[in-house]
């Protein structure tokens, strides 16, 4: 796999099969369905004060759901490139156009998110980088931690020089 | 204040009404005075990188002192960003948790 920027895109190419499934896999994996822990990450409590959670539950929360949904139907939609079987994904290349990052960066974020939590992958783990082979489900999460973290800071280092800008 | 007060309606006569009971005491100017604070606090799935980049977009902060707060966070469990009155801390509330970092509204004790 190669990742680099071209122009206005950021783009990983020769991709396998293998990591071609797991990029298509990050919108589903960012639903905390199902999973309590996942959805208490997700959506935390703001504060110890119940004037403020209740609130906060009525008017910011959905905000935030749409804001994540938002991010993650745009990367759901780069990541239709991929569309196919497993033969026609071989060498396959993904380019994200750069104002796609941000949407990048929140979508990879809540998967890392929600797969750690649903896991409850210790900080010794998830500091174990070196971690092989995948043996298990819970080995291929950690395994998605991770390579979701590597393209995050991929794209953290190309945006570099945009950070001092104002949020959206 | 009393809870009956008498209307003159017209000359010579009078009615009473009930005046409006507060359901809830609003908050005295002492209490809108306290500070709150914003705490961030560790999260060991956040990327250094990300948690810096944030606070420098949220606050504005140039990469050094974000670098520095990321690192409180991150060997003390939690830094106190920014203070101030309630209104803009929960603005920043909001912010952290749109880029998914456990952020916490405090008040100043």
């Amino acid at each position: 796999m190669e990742i680099c920027r071209q122009d206005d895109a950021l783009q990983i190419s020769d991709l396998d099969p293998f990591l071609a499934e797991l990029l298509r896999q990050i919108p589903q994996s960012t639903s905390p369905d199902g999973e309590p822990a996942a959805e208490a990450r997700l959506f935390s409590r703001p504060s110890a004060e119940k004037e403020i959670c209740a609130e906060w539950k009525n008017y910011v929360e959905p905000e935030l759901r749409r804001l994540f949904r938002t991010a993650t139907e745009t990367v759901a939609a780069d990541l239709t490139q991929l569309n196919g079987n497993e033969k026609s994904l071989r060498n396959r290349t993904l380019r994200i156009p750069v104002e796609h990052a941000e949407a990048w960066l929140n979508t990879l974020n809540q998967a890392r998110l929600v797969i750690a939590a649903k896991y409850n992958f210790s900080e010794e783990e998830l500091n174990d980088h070196d971690r092989s082979p995948i043996g298990s489900r819970r080995d291929l999460g950690l395994f998605q931690v991770n390579f979701y973290g590597f393209l995050q800071e991929f794209i953290l280092r190309e945006l570099g020089g945009q950070v001092g800008s104002a949020p959206d | 204040m009393s809870a009956v007060s008498a209307v003159q309606l017209e000359k010579g006569s009078t009615s009473t009404v009930e005046a409006p009971v507060r359901e809830k005491e609003t908050q005295g100017e002492e209490e809108l005075d306290v500070p709150w604070q914003v705490v961030v606090h560790n999260d060991p799935v956040n990327l250094m990188s990300y948690v810096t980049m944030v606070f420098q977009r949220v606050f504005g902060y140039p990469r050094e002192k974000a670098e520095l707060h990321m690192l409180e966070v991150h060997h003390k469990g939690r830094s106190i960003l920014w203070s101030g009155v309630r209104e803009p801390a929960e603005f920043y509330v909001q912010q952290l948790h749109g880029y998914l970092l456990l952020a916490t509204l405090e008040k100043v004790v």
